[in-house]
């Protein structure tokens, strides 16, 4: 086993460990804590795929702005510990109909697993042989203004549109 | 194990890895030497000696001091959370070692002909130092905000609530202002800017980037104090509202590391800004194989500026922190970016 496939396993067990944790932890600080986890996971791959970039981008965004966000939230909140008694008879997820959809839904993404990972041909090299545009920025900056120019707009418009929305919710009405 | 064995002994290993113990330790015994230094400076300020009692002029003092929160006793209150409260500090102290492992400090040299090929003085050159400088800054903030949650004390809620509305402010300036550099100068290396930053005008003004982006430091500088939470900005530990904000609770060594972060983070923001806007290792009278003296010097008036600061200006209001930051510092932020972009686009500066 290369050093390479060794960090892979290191950063994709992380990953789904942290994620894991999301869902496990009964206390919400705890939840968001195991994301922050889960995403420096993510972000060692993507070094490893050779995409520095990205992998502090998703550092800077995901795992410093927004999840920062998400534990002032949290904490402003002060989101009580999920009780286990109230799990057992009156949560919502407890009944049978909830169980059913969820139970289908998680063959069906056990089912899609198995045909994504039946179709690659294991642990491949870094994506920059294929995809030179990721792994330097002025690169990446280019292809984002040039040839994903329309996609890159109408997700800008979309966040601001996705502001001015939360700045009219929170806004005070005046009657 | 036999690969292992000759990799950990052979010379680049041995080279790097006596890098990083420099590193390590040269921050280490910066935030003691910073802790004497503020005491003096402050003592010297209001006119009084400071430390004078422990060695001569007090020179041992931070020694003392070190011993001291070795020997005290850990606290924590009964209705704290045990496991974060131990990981906030630890947090606080990692993200502020990791945040200088992509600065340089000097130009490459070979220790005066004791190796083959000249060695970087820097633990590692990514190609993206300057994002992840802001990166792992920005995971600085976890420390303190966790630290105010997991004391489960009032004071120390408020000081971390405070501490992470302040860094979400202050980190869009901060951020403009890196980007304005990268754009001006094309490359986020911190060592290609700084090599981008030698010669000089008329054969006597230095080529640094203070004199062209003057804006851009003076954001990066208010950005980068409220970012190390340091006066006229630390809200996050304001004694006569707060205790002592995050860490009220704490005590000995844990409270010593948050301390340790705090100055390591001083030192890190000020050897940014000297790699950024003061031409790094690059200077006059020296020649260039002994350039971090220069880097040295520059650092340390930088680190005496912080404290000149402290000092000297009285701690600013809250709500007039959140407005300088939101509509002074972010605005004209982002208006000397688009200036530096337009120049950068139509006249090749």
């Amino acid at each position: 086993m290369g050093s390479d496939a060794l960090l892979f396993y290191i950063f994709a067990g992380a990953a789904v460990l942290g994620a894991l944790l999301v869902v496990t932890q009964k206390n919400p600080v705890y939840s968001v804590l195991a994301l922050i986890a889960s995403f420096f996971g993510l972000s060692g791959l993507y070094v490893l795929l050779e995409a520095p970039f990205v992998a502090v981008v998703q550092i800077i965004i995901y795992a410093g702005a927004i999840m920062v966000l998400f534990l002032f939230t949290v904490m402003l909140l002060n989101v009580p510990r999920e009780d286990a008694a109230e799990w057992d008879r009156a949560h919502p997820l407890y009944r049978p109909m909830a169980v059913r959809i969820g139970g289908a839904l998680a063959i069906l993404l056990a089912l899609e697993l198995g045909w994504a990972l039946s179709r690659t041909a294991g642990l491949g090299g870094g994506v920059a042989d294929e995809h030179p545009a990721v792994s330097s920025v002025a690169e990446l900056g280019r292809v984002l203004f040039t040839d994903y120019m329309f996609a890159f707009e109408v997700t800008s418009i979309l966040i601001i549109v996705a502001m001015v929305g939360a700045v009219v919710l929170a806004k005070k009405r005046e009657e | 194990m036999a690969e292992i064995i000759a990799w950990v002994t052979s010379p680049e290993f041995i080279v790097y890895a006596s890098i990083v113990g420099v590193v390590f330790g040269g921050l280490q015994i910066s935030a003691a030497v910073m802790v004497y230094a503020e005491r003096k400076v402050a003592a010297f300020m209001q006119q009084r000696l400071g430390p004078m009692r422990v060695g001569p002029y007090g020179l041992l003092q931070p020694v003392a001091d070190i011993l001291k929160l070795f020997f005290k006793e850990e606290l924590r209150p009964k209705a704290a959370d045990a496991f974060l409260f131990t990981l906030a500090p630890i947090i606080s102290v990692a993200t502020a070692y990791v945040a200088f492992a992509p600065v340089p400090f000097g130009a490459p040299t070979t220790l005066f002909g004791l190796l083959d090929e000249p060695m970087a003085l820097q633990v590692s050159d990514v190609n993206v130092a300057v994002l992840v400088i802001f990166a792992v800054a920005s995971m600085g903030v976890y420390g303190i905000v966790l630290a105010g949650w997991a004391s489960n004390s009032k004071y120390s809620l408020l000081g971390g609530l405070r501490s992470s509305a302040q860094m979400i402010s202050y980190e869009l300036a901060y951020g403009m202002s890196l980007a304005t550099v990268v754009m001006f100068s094309g490359s986020m290396s911190l060592r290609e800017i700084v090599d981008l930053q030698q010669g000089y005008w008329f054969g006597v003004i230095p080529k640094w980037y203070i004199f062209i982006q003057p804006i851009a430091f003076f954001v990066f500088a208010c950005a980068g104090i409220a970012e190390t939470n340091r006066a006229p900005f630390d809200f996050p530990e304001a004694e006569q509202e707060l205790v002592a904000g995050y860490h009220t609770e704490y005590s000995s060594m844990r409270f010593a590391m948050f301390f340790m972060a705090e100055y390591i983070n001083m030192v890190t923001v000020s050897a940014v800004a000297v790699n950024l806007f003061l031409g790094g290792w690059h200077g006059p009278f020296i020649p260039p194989e002994y350039g971090w003296l220069w880097f040295l010097i520059k650092l340390a008036f930088l680190l005496f500026c912080y404290l000149w600061l402290r000092w000297t200006l009285p701690r600013f209001r809250y709500d007039q922190l959140m407005s300088f930051g939101w509509k002074v510092l972010l605005p004209v932020a982002t208006v000397n970016l688009l200036l530096t972009a337009a120049g950068v686009l139509y006249f090749g500066l």
